[in-house]
């Protein structure tokens, strides 16, 4: 096995284009994790942290780019970002340990694949970009045009994450992320939402976005659920019609972490509780 | 007993073997290397049940590394039936019985080249049916799992795998039942569980062609290794070596053996030394966890809440081996109570599970749930105040057990009482909260211990005792050998020493170690002084009786009192080399006087309505430990207890597929509690000394894991209105009952 650290994306691109198994590293939080347990090995591993700016959050036409390899910790500590988008940073900041924030990153999270990754409904919930590098060059994909199955990302050959964009939004905005765990920390969401609410001065919401994890084979975005919460200020009965629609855009599995039934039901409670959160960091008040 | 004034006991020195454990120093199970050393691995069986038709080790052997490879036909029978049982379980012979059951090892020069070398080895298996629940492996026509271990007092209601059955009690049930107002019989079921040790099974083995050996291992009883090792691996007691390692924890589950065979055998037909670490993998398929349960529970109360009778039936499951714990189970169930009709039945089986072993107060938890289950649900229905219903019908001096014996000086009622004027039982209850009551019981053991205590020239004193310090001992046996000498805490320094260095001494177990190393420290601390004494004599010249030991100094009495200034440990030590050489102190005994502890637990608890998801919001317990030598060391077994109880009720469980194998070997899917999920657990020490100790000491580290299970359910009950019969509540079986 050979440790090769990349001195830019073009690198990387070249180095993957080459014949072998590669395999990309980030903050190594599933990558050296997954090498121990499975016990396999490839040919060769490619740290991205060294390319210039990759470690850097930057602030772009309101927005922020969250270069690839920045971690948990320092999303945590950027208090623009945790202003702008709460949900998102509340999100990355779940994963693993104060040990496993200082490296762990969110494009390694959305990469690695797993229905359960907490940043993804947060960032689709977000509308978050990503910029993309390959043998073709630059471009940018929505995150959700990226999910395809547990374990793969839509990513091409020799293609790869450079930075994730997360976009400007209006004043009277806010998103939150919730994740069921049967536990307070250190476990895998059964069931978690993501929702991002825009609201007009009257404290109604005029955009909605509600994205679930862990109850499909990839997160999902659940357009039902954000249009039962446009128009209305989360009343009872348009929170009820969002809970039902999370429950029947679900298609969970049945395992050792959760009940099919379990988790459908969790799903529209950690959305609608995101909801409410949302809403009264968007100024509104439910 | 009356109260007695100390001076080191109840303090809270500075823990010995904290500076070593912080900065990294300690040496534990997998910390030790030796030169030449190979790295080994074993192959286990991915079958809940299958004969084992061949195993072609040829291409593992070929592998450029390998130095050894062993499979079950490496050992020879053994004449004791429980030693071949544990040797079996270390390496199968002829079939594998459960999933992570050992087929075969390797020792190579990497790990790396020993897993590659398990790959090549073929392993032809033929797969049999298998049973992993406790009630299937009992009926008549489950899969066997061994022949002619059936208990002989049982019919054929009940198939081969009981293997144990033990029924306990005084007077008529029946017609206790008849004088009840309120009859509540439930079924229950607890889910196997994990000892949860962070620290995996881990050791060192160097064995010669000439039988002699060294061993380094983590372990609850290095005695108890080096025995069972020797006679399996056929070689003299005297020849093998055993030292303990630090442990990182062990709570029970480190009280046999698992790979340390393997790892001789290895380095026997190596001729190397061999190391072997267990994965966390290996942990939870392979060794032992404690006993799942089902049981059927009936209590009769009259409406004054006194306890009319009850009856108690366990069948416990304890994996691939006989085994007999469910006795104590039987034993503990009704033990806090004073009844006058009363019987507890328990039945050993065994499944296609890993062998089971002991788990901090083994057999008790789950027993004691299911009974306090059931008075909890009889004070609801009664309108009855739960700890005044335990007062009425609690076990003190002279109460005769419902397992036979009568108890001598016992602090139950205390505790009872303390709870009930605890702020924490009168504090209000927020929406959704439950507040729920158990009590719990503990026998504790004395057994066989070896101390001997040196005194050195400059007035400090070396002790060396035979049982590994799994919760702080050595620093309550220094505290205990300080107070009979009369010297500073500071100046004394115990260790545990090997088995070429100390006598016989029991597996640290039945939290016997500050309770039997304790009464052999201070009968090795008086025979030390009499020889200090008596050289005291010898300088001033008088007789040997005319000299008392006061406050740590020898003094004249009787005639010659006053007649020399005391003469201080230090100043007799100094000069022992001239009146007759080194001073010592040993002892070696069985004693038995251990008492039993009782505790009573308090918890408050919320219930999310909409997820199921329980959390711990207070946490009070109230425990009768005869003596804190140390109270930070005894709150801290308090505490844990009440941890590890509180994860058995909530979220741990042992989950197998229909195809038998295990789906949650690891820390993420097996859930024990972590630090965020838990109230500080504010600990109560009573202390009712125990007359069979001269300090008054009971056991203290296991009764706290038996009332969380009961307390929790309780409080589940309460704050959501329904009760599960079910550990673990997890959060999908609660959300389901609601
Ligand atoms: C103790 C512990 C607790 C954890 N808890 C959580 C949790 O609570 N929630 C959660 O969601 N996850 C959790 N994880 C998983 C993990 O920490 C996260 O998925 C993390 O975000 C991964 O980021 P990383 O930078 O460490 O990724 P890496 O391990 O470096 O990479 C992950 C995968 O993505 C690929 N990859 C990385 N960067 C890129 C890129 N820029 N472009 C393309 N592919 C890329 C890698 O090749 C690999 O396949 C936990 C892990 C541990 C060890």
């Amino acid at each position: 096995m050979r440790y090769v650290v990349a001195k830019d994306s073009r690198e990387v691109v070249d180095l993957l284009m080459e014949d072998k198994a590669n395999l990309l590293l980030a903050g190594g939080t599933d990558v050296l994790v997954r090498m121990r347990l499975d016990e396999r090995y490839p040919d060769r591993i490619i740290d991205i942290k060294k390319i210039p700016g990759v470690a850097e959050i930057t602030e772009e036409s309101g927005g922020f780019r969250i270069g690839a390899a920045v971690s948990g910790a320092q999303m945590g500590e950027h208090s623009q970002l945790k202003a702008l988008w709460p949900g998102v940073v509340e999100a990355v900041e779940l994963i693993g340990s104060t040990q496993v924030q200082g490296r762990a990153t969110m494009a390694g999270n959305l990469c690695n694949g797993s229905p359960a990754a907490d940043s993804v409904p947060a960032m689709l919930a977000a509308q978050a970009v990503a910029r993309v590098e390959g043998p073709e060059g630059v471009s940018d994909q929505p995150v959700l045009a990226l999910l395809d199955a547990p374990g793969q990302t839509k990513l091409g050959k020799a293609e790869f994450i450079t930075s994730i964009f997360l976009p400007a939004r209006p004043n009277l905005a806010g998103d939150a992320y919730l994740r069921f765990i049967p536990r307070t920390e250190m476990d895998i969401a059964v069931a978690s939402a993501g929702v991002s609410l825009v609201l007009d001065e009257a404290g109604i919401v005029i955009e909605a976005s509600v994205a679930l994890g862990a109850v499909a084979p990839t997160a999902v975005m659940v357009s039902g659920a954000a249009q039962a919460l446009i128009g209305t200020r989360l009343e009872a009965a348009p929170l009820q019609a969002c809970a039902a629609a999370c429950a029947a855009a679900c298609s969970p599995i049945d395992d050792k972490r959760g009940t099919i039934e379990f988790r459908t039901k969790v799903a529209g409670v950690m959305a609608c509780r995101a909801a409410i959160t949302a809403y009264q960091r968007a100024g509104g008040q439910p | 007993m009356s109260k007695q004034e100390f001076k080191i006991l109840g303090t809270r020195p500075i823990r010995p073997d904290g500076l070593d454990k912080v900065t990294g120093k300690a040496m534990f199970g997998a910390d030790k290397s030796a030169t030449g050393m190979l790295h080994a691995r074993i192959l286990r069986s991915p079958h809940a049940h299958a004969e084992i038709i061949s195993i072609d080790t040829s291409k593992a052997k070929a592998l450029p590394g390998v130095k050894a490879v062993i499979t079950g036909a490496d050992f020879d029978d053994v004449e004791n039936r429980w030693t071949r049982y544990t040797m079996q379980n270390c390496m199968a012979q002829g079939r594998a019985l459960y999933d992570g059951h050992a087929i075969a090892a390797v020792a190579a020069t990497s790990k790396k080249i020993a897993g590659a070398a398990l790959k090549l080895i073929e392993v032809e298996y033929k797969i049999l049916p298998h049973v992993t629940d406790v009630d299937e492996a009992m009926q008549p026509g489950a899969p066997l799992l061994h022949e002619g271990v059936k208990a002989r007092k049982l019919g054929d209601d009940v198939s081969g795998n009981t293997v144990g059955y033990y029924s306990f009690g005084h007077g008529d049930v029946d017609a206790g039942f008849a004088k009840a107002d309120e009859v509540i019989e439930r079924r229950f079921k607890t889910a196997a569980t994990h000892q949860g040790y962070i620290e995996p099974q881990a050791c060192l083995a160097d064995l010669g062609a000439d039988g002699r050996g060294a061993l380094w291992c983590t372990t609850q009883g290095h005695y108890m290794v080096r025995e069972t090792c020797a006679e399996i691996l056929g070689i003299d007691a005297s020849q093998l070596r055993v030292t303990a390692s630090e442990i990182g924890g062990g709570f029970g589950g480190k009280t046999t053996v698992f790979i340390e065979p393997v790892a001789l055998k290895l380095s026997q037909k190596s001729g190397r030394p061999v190391k072997l670490v267990m994965s966390r993998e290996e942990v939870f398929r392979a060794t032992g966890p404690t006993m799942s349960a089902s049981m059927d529970v009936k209590i009769g109360m009259g409406k004054d809440g006194k306890i009319t009778a009850g009856h108690a039936r366990l069948r416990y499951q304890g994996g691939a081996f006989p085994y007999n714990m469910v006795m104590m189970g039987a034993m503990s169930a009704f033990a806090c109570y004073d009844l006058e009709n009363v019987q507890s039945e328990g039945w050993d089986v065994m499944t296609n599970r890993p062998k089971m072993i002991s788990y901090r107060a083994p057999g008790a938890p789950m027993a004691v749930y299911g009974v306090e289950s059931v008075i909890d649900e009889l004070c609801q229905k009664l309108g009855l105040d739960p700890i005044e219903v335990r007062l009425l019908n609690a076990a003190k001096e002279g109460t005769k057990s419902s397992y036979g014996p009568r108890f001598k000086a016992i602090g139950l009622v205390e505790a009872l009482k303390a709870a009930k004027a605890h702020p924490h039982y009168s504090a209000p209850l927020p929406a959704n909260t439950g507040r729920g009551v158990a009590c719990g019981f503990w026998f504790n053991f004395g057994g066989q211990v070896s101390v001997s205590m040196a005194i050195n020239t400059d007035g400090t004193v070396n002790l060396i005792e035979g049982n590994p310090d799994i919760g702080g001992s050595r620093a309550s046996i220094s505290m205990m050998a300080a107070e009979a000498l009369g010297i500073p805490f500071e100046r004394i320094r115990t260790i545990v020493g090997d088995t070429a260095s100390v006598g016989f001494s029991d597996v640290t177990d039945g939290s016997r170690v500050t309770f039997a190393v304790g009464i052999a420290t201070i009968n090795a601390a008086k025979a030390a002084i009499r020889e200090l004494c008596k050289r005291a004599a010898m300088i001033w010249e008088i007789d040997e009786d005319a000299v008392e030991w006061v406050d740590g100094t020898a003094r004249p009495t009787g005639h010659n009192a006053g007649d020399f200034p005391p003469m201080s440990l230090a100043e007799i030590a100094a000069t022992s080399g001239k009146t007759g050489g080194p001073i010592a102190g040993h002892h070696e005994g069985a004693p038995d006087k251990a008492g039993v502890s009782f505790g009573v637990h308090l918890v408050d608890l919320e219930v999310d309505p909409e997820t199921g998801f329980t959390s711990i919001k207070r946490y009070t317990a109230f425990q009768d430990v005869g003596k804190a030598i140390h109270p930070a060391y005894v709150e801290g077994q308090i505490q844990g207890g009440a941890v590890q109880g509180i994860g058995w009720a909530l979220n741990e469980e042992y989950i197998y597929g229909a195809d038998g194998r295990l789906q949650n070997p690891g820390f993420l899917d097996y859930r024990i509690p972590v630090a965020s999920d838990l109230p500080m657990i504010d600990a109560v020490i009573i202390e009712v000394p125990n007359p069979g100790h001269p300090y008054g000491v009971r056991g203290c580290g296991e009764t706290a894991i038996v009332p969380p299970l009961a307390a929790v359910a309780n409080g589940v009950a309460q704050a959501v209105g329904v009760r599960l019969f079910e550990l673990p509540m997890s959060p999908p079986k609660i959300l389901k009952a609601l």
